[in-house]
């Protein structure tokens, strides 16, 4: 325990094994994370990214290994979280009292101009593009306390401006003292800066 | 800080609004059910509460299949997941709510049900009672056997198998203190022991179930 302490380790793996069917997509992996880390997962389509953070965040049971998480997650997947039916208000504040957290309008009102979607505050999610729709899910990590922030291709579907905003919510939540795993494939880099950073490649 | 319960139990009934379709298929199945009933039965009164509480446990079977599926497609699951909350208050603010919307009106529409099987109101009250105790439990059950058959696509065939075994005691109890009217106390208060079981233990099982859908 005072080995965490001492450098703030956000959460740790080590050993993990998954197969799915026939496919072994890792084994022996250990991952730690301290914060202010951010740590990439590359890998080709189908080399096993969305499964190692499924993982991560506890929704899948690894096949070996041991998965200790010293602090809250966020977790941004391919599905929003969010309801169609439901205007991204009404789906901030459900999401807000999942986590036993107080809604605020001021504060939503804030995280939803900064991922400028603050017009659309009161539109059923079912209207929105696909783009606005991650744009939506990046409010939850906004308005969220939790230190770990475990995202899966974040870019998917975002324009320029969406993608640089994901980089700049990433580099300000390391400088809190969070840590980010982030799932990405292609020669994007989600950080500019120099704090501790590492790389994970699956399948190779 | 709104409890999760209370923010579950808005969050359905504001998605029940807005999709009225869903939320009023299980009524119309029942409304159905007993017009067809009040056709087919020709003049056999002992029909009567039998059909009215058979109907009211299809329709709850219905109803109950749709569940978790919008939560499952949307992601919303996996958000609820990842909190190692205990999903318990959240589990029972959507029971409640669901029960509200499919439970209740079958309920209080049951003595105008029976009136039209049976030609009288006799037994009215005692139906109305065993169903009010008996429809929560049904939810509860129902729920159990959505949230496992979630993982499996298209449960609905295999749901009703799933739940019958559970739901039977519920319906021979009901059907019982319906049929005895003023002297009904015993099977009533079977209802409330088995809703005090369903209400305790579904939660609980709803969760897990709920977990073990999103693995893959």
């Amino acid at each position: 325990m005072s080995a965490c302490a001492a450098e703030h380790l956000l959460l740790s793996a080590r050993g993990l094994a998954c197969t799915v069917g026939e496919r072994r997509l890792f084994c022996e992996l250990d991952i730690r994370l301290a914060a202010g880390a951010l740590i990439e997962v590359r890998g080709r389509n189908g080399s096993g990214k969305s499964t190692l953070l499924r993982v991560l965040a506890g929704l899948q049971p690894a096949q070996a290994g041991h998965l200790q998480r010293h602090a809250e997650i966020e977790y941004v997947g391919h599905k929003a979280g969010f309801s169609d039916r439901l205007t991204l208000l009404e789906n901030v504040r459900w999401s807000l009292a999942q986590r036993g957290a107080d809604f605020d309008p001021e504060a939503v009102r804030q995280a939803l101009s900064r991922v400028r979607l603050h017009l659309l505050a009161d539109e059923l999610c079912g209207t929105l593009s696909a783009g606005q729709r991650r744009r939506a899910a990046l409010v939850r990590l906004i308005v969220g306390a939790a230190k770990i922030w475990l995202l899966d291709e974040p870019l998917t579907a975002l324009d320029d401006d969406g993608a640089l905003l994901v980089r700049e919510l990433i580099a300000e939540h390391r400088q809190r003292g969070g840590g980010v795993i982030c799932a990405t494939h292609g020669g994007v880099r989600m950080t500019t800066d120099d704090g501790p950073f590492q790389s994970v490649a699956l399948g190779s | 800080m709104t409890s999760p319960l209370l923010a579950q139990f808005r969050r359905d009934l504001l998605l029940a609004i807005r999709s009225r379709s869903e939320t009023v298929n299980p009524l119309a199945f029942f409304a159905l059910g007993v017009l067809l009933f009040s056709l087919a039965h020709a003049g056999q009164a002992n029909i009567g509460v039998g059909a009215v509480w058979a109907l009211a446990l299809f329709a709850n079977a219905l109803a109950a299949e749709g569940m978790f599926r919008g939560d499952d497609e949307d992601g919303t699951l996996e958000q609820l997941l990842i909190h190692r909350r205990p999903l318990f208050t959240t589990i029972l603010g959507k029971l409640f709510a669901h029960w509200l919307l499919v439970g209740l009106p079958i309920s209080a529409l049951s003595p105008l049900a029976a009136m039209a099987l049976q030609g009288s109101l006799a037994n009215g009250g005692t139906l109305l009672a065993s169903l009010l105790l008996g429809t929560p439990t049904l939810t509860c059950i129902g729920a159990i056997g959505a949230a496992l058959t979630l993982g499996t696509g298209r449960g609905g065939l295999l749901l009703t198998i799933l739940a019958m075994p559970l739901y039977l005691p519920v319906l021979i109890f009901g059907v019982g203190a319906s049929a005895l009217g003023n002297d009904a106390a015993f099977p009533l208060l079977a209802l409330a022991a088995l809703l005090a079981a369903a209400a305790t233990v579904a939660p609980f099982a709803v969760g897990k179930a709920l977990a073990i859908s999103q693995e893959y």
